[in-house]
């Protein structure tokens, strides 16, 4: 590969900054709001950005920064802010993460909120004030997502009795995705407290009054009880140690931490149902054994349209991941496996998982934006691509179809409706995957074949 | 249900018009209240949205990826041409460009950028950290300018200094570098900019061949369909006509000092703005009374085959009430006009950015009991929405979610429209959009028209 000469620019972005990925994160917390340490137009973009994925309004408040702010810090609008956010949302949570601006200045936002609360203390009841660090010049949109579900287990976590009850951080998954794995405990009988679960908060019904915050998430007490869970497992390949819910959870309270990456094909599958009935010690119902012999079966007949198929795929790095060894267990070859992300572990993760890669001619690069993709695409030449709407540049122009998946979706309707995981997100996966292909052949075709 | 207040500090911003009675006029043009989740931007985005539909130039945000990426392809500003902008360009700035400054990345791709790329200028918006770490972009973009031999332009935009206003003006002053450096050689005495025109979904496209029948040569349209070239030579014209008023009237009043060009206001939205907008360039040209009578014949022509097809909509939407925010309170008046021409009424209007003679005007515009607000967020909107029990709001992407879910129709007035709403042929479209919606038989599942919960 050709690509020693790094490029000074980034060109078409293949990732975010971090506060989104934070305000995401804290979206799945009940009757929280998310609040940007910084200037209004983070909170706005962000807002926007978000909202043309999920369709639903997502208040995101900033602290306002102005120059004064600048050069004194931004103690005073920080401490106004949430002030004015607890007035007018009557929030029980206050989700607030930096931004590069206030981390720039070098605020100390712990102490300020400490400040804030002695002087607020005998005012309206005090909403819980979570902090994390999210400084737009590090890192992705996914690191302000873990940084924020971790703040907040850290924030609320406290040790009591053993219950029966297990911890589970998802991700940066979808709504439906959401849904479907909280049926899954459901019907293990097992209660889970899922970080975050913005399931119904970015996906829900419509309204009789105005909520200034949606109803939904994750309450604050569960969360607490997060250090008296039986296990936590976590989906993720590439988060680090020290920034793992999980990880804190087995340190600080000894519960154990199961960590596996995002359950996407049947290998993937089978693990997580593995795992839950190793921790549950309960047998899976029957209705997954049922999923998982359509999704079998929906492999047979489906495998000739796939196989040798090549395509990039690209994304969060832990999607990428997962999706890399589904592609590889229906035939398929990622023959880039890119990321704007940079944890260091993208190539290491996906050899774990696809030993033979190499021989495969499967490309591993971090760090990349969509001209850096599209410059290998000339060179392989795939069949189509997997990915976000921000493909779509990068597909039209090279014609190139675009197989949509993950988060942004902003050029289809129903994206927070996708389901990837599991036995069921999978065979969603893959029934759109064939139908790629179909459609893609039956385009190409003169003939105009009515059976496929 | 309960009630919901306006917040301390904004009560001043916020108004119901109620006649016979002194009214203090509302308070406006100042930055947002902290952790009032305000619909405004920054200054960064007011650099942004002015300068985006340039499209043969690049457009370099300096700082991290979030502001670039954040604006890539944003607009529905379409070019004829070139669209080197819809590309995004960030220099991406890591925690080591903190550190030790971003220049030197600077630098490096720009000229590798302007390499690639070839473009006519280039643009550099600074960020939020990039007014701290104190880069000097000034010396970077007038070395690059050197080495290149193409107008490489620095705006000022840093978020935190100042409102979206601010960020109007640097990307102005940018423009304002490159107006005066292009030959006026050929440019007709009876020519025109239109200023504050933005091509979304072709709109100046429309509204250039209007003036163009008259027998008036548009010189530059800032920015839409935008070409350097263009505005290089834009002190040519014999008159600026100012479309979006809060971005570029300040462009206007520096062309108006520097180069003698008088400039007036228009809007194309809505029958009655846009035959005015038409009629009051041709006033401009006393010495030629056929570009009046072309002027009339337009209006005559476009408004015999709209004024129809505009019945069906009026009779299906008599009665019903609108709300409208937007970015600039000079589009609120031309909607309140539009929305009468086809039987609604407004019950509430508000801006981001207004101003105070804009709020005074839309005061005496407004109906009995209509709410204004400036510098709104989705509490108080909904709050208003409700109480007013309207029909229909007009805004962007953020409040369309907020009209959704109460149950509420919404046409998109925004800079990602795809649908021209400008010119005669766009008052059809806005007609047509807004009846789409408030007609619609969804509505009947929605909870405030006695859907279940």
């Amino acid at each position: 590969m050709k690509h020693e000469h790094a490029k000074a620019a980034t060109q078409n972005a293949c990732k975010l900054c971090n506060p989104l990925g934070a305000c995401l994160a804290f979206r799945g917390i009940e009757n929280c709001v998310p609040f940007l340490h910084g200037s209004q137009g983070c909170a706005t973009y962000i807002r926007r950005y978000l909202i043309s994925h999920y369709k639903e309004p997502i208040d995101i408040a900033s602290s306002n920064f102005n120059e004064e702010t600048a050069v004194f810090g931004g103690s005073h609008n920080l401490k106004l802010g949430l002030k004015n956010v607890s007035d007018q949302y009557k929030p029980e949570v206050i989700g607030v993460a930096t931004t590069c601006l206030s981390e720039t200045i070098g605020d100390d936002v712990p102490g300020i909120l400490r400040e804030y609360k002695k002087e607020f203390k005998n005012g309206s009841p005090m909403p819980i004030i979570i902090h994390a660090s999210t400084p737009s010049y590090q890192g992705s949109h996914i690191d302000g997502f873990h940084a924020a579900v971790h703040a907040t287990v850290k924030a609320l976590a406290e040790k009591a009795v053993k219950q029966r009850m297990i911890n589970l951080f998802p991700n940066m998954v979808s709504p439906a995705d959401l849904r479907h794995l909280k049926e899954i405990f459901v019907d293990f009988g097992m209660p889970v407290m899922v970080l975050p679960d913005y399931s119904q908060t970015m996906d829900g019904g419509p309204w009789g009054e105005y909520h200034r915050i949606p109803p939904g998430g994750t309450p604050a007490i569960a969360i607490a009880s997060a250090a008296s869970a039986m296990a936590s497992i976590e989906f993720g390949s590439t988060i680090e140690a020290s920034k793992s819910a999980a990880e804190h959870l087995d340190v600080m309270f000894g519960i154990p931490a199961y960590r596996m990456p995002l359950p996407i094909g049947i290998k993937g599958s089978d693990k997580f149902f593995s795992l839950l009935e190793t921790v549950t010690g309960a047998k899976r119902a029957e209705k997954y054994e049922d999923e998982r012999r359509r999704l079998v079966d929906a492999y047979a007949d489906g495998h000739k349209y796939v196989f040798e198929k090549k395509v990039i795929i690209y994304g969060e790095e832990d999607l990428v991941i997962a999706m890399t060894a589904f592609l590889r267990e229906i035939g398929m070859v990622p023959v880039l496996c890119a990321s704007g992300g940079k944890s260091g572990l993208l190539k290491k993760r996906i050899a774990e998982l696809v030993p033979d890669m190499d021989e495969l001619g499967i490309n591993v690069r971090d760090g990349v934006d969509f001209v850096d993709i599209e410059e290998e695409s000339k060179i392989l030449q795939p069949d189509f691509l997997i990915g976000n709407s921000k493909g779509f540049t990068m597909s039209k122009k090279n014609s190139i179809p675009l197989l949509r998946l993950g988060f942004p979706i902003h050029d289809r309707f129903g994206g927070q409706r996708m389901h990837h995981l599991g036995y069921r997100g999978t065979l969603e996966l893959f029934d759109r995957i064939v139908n790629t292909v179909i459609e893609q052949r039956q385009n190409a075709s003169s003939i105009g074949y009515t059976y496929m | 249900m309960e009630q919901i207040g306006i917040l301390e500090g904004r009560e001043r911003q916020v108004l119901e018009k109620k006649s016979g009675v002194a009214q203090a006029d509302i308070a406006c043009d100042t930055t947002s209240l902290s952790g009032s989740v305000s619909q405004r931007a920054c200054v960064f985005c007011g650099s942004r949205v002015v300068l985006y539909p340039v499209a043969d130039a690049i457009h370099l945000v300096h700082g991290p990826i979030g502001c670039a990426a954040y604006t890539w392809d944003i607009r529905g500003a379409v070019s004829s041409g070139p669209e080197l902008h819809r590309l995004s360009f960030s220099t991406d700035l890591q925690e080591m460009d903190v550190v030790y400054g971003g220049e030197k990345k600077l630098y490096r791709s720009l000229i590798e950028l302007i390499d690639q790329y070839q473009p006519k200028a280039a643009f550099i918006y600074s960020t939020c950290i990039v007014g701290l770490i104190g880069d000097d972009i000034d010396a970077v973009c007038k070395k690059v300018a050197k080495e290149t031999g193409i107008p490489v332009l620095p705006v000022h935009s840093e978020g935190f200094k100042g409102t979206k206003k601010d960020g109007y003006k640097a990307a102005c002053l940018a423009l304002m570098k490159l107006i005066g450096t292009g030959s006026t050689d050929g440019i007709s005495k009876y020519s025109i900019n239109i200023l504050g025109e933005f091509n979304l979904a072709g709109e100046a496209w429309i509204i250039r061949e209007y003036y163009e029948k008259m027998g008036i040569e548009v010189v530059a349209t800032m920015t839409g369909d935008g070409r350097i070239d263009a505005v290089r030579r834009a002190h040519g014209a014999s008159l600026n006509v100012v479309q979006c008023s809060g971005s570029m009237t300040w462009l206007a009043k520096e062309m108006e000092e520097k180069y003698g060009i008088p400039y007036i206001r228009v809007s194309y939205f809505g029958i009655e703005d846009m035959s005015k907008s038409l009629y009051d360039v041709a006033v401009h040209f006393p010495d030629r009374p056929e570009i009046m009578e072309a002027a009339k014949r337009i209006v005559s022509e476009e408004v015999k085959t709209l004024y129809p097809s505009l019945q069906k909509f009026k009779k299906a939407l008599q009665g019903k009430k609108a709300a409208i925010y937007v970015g600039g309170a000079f589009k609120t008046f031309s909607l309140i006009k539009a929305l009468r021409s086809i039987g609604m009424s407004v019950v509430l209007a508000g801006s981001q950015t207004g101003n105070k003679d804009d709020y005074a005007r839309l005061k005496e515009m407004c109906d009995e009991g209509t709410v204004i607000v400036d510098d709104s967020n989705p509490v108080e909107l909904s709050k208003f929405i409700l109480e007013k029990e309207a029909d229909l709001l007009i805004g962007g992407v953020k409040e369309r979610p907020i009209a959704f879910k109460l149950g509420v129709a919404f046409c998109d007035h925004n800079h990602e429209r795809k649908i021209p709403l400008a010119g005669f042929i766009g008052m059809y479209n806005f007609a047509l959009e807004v009846y789409q919606s408030v007609m619609s038989p969804v509505w009947q599942f929605a909870p405030r028209k006695g859907g279940s919960l």
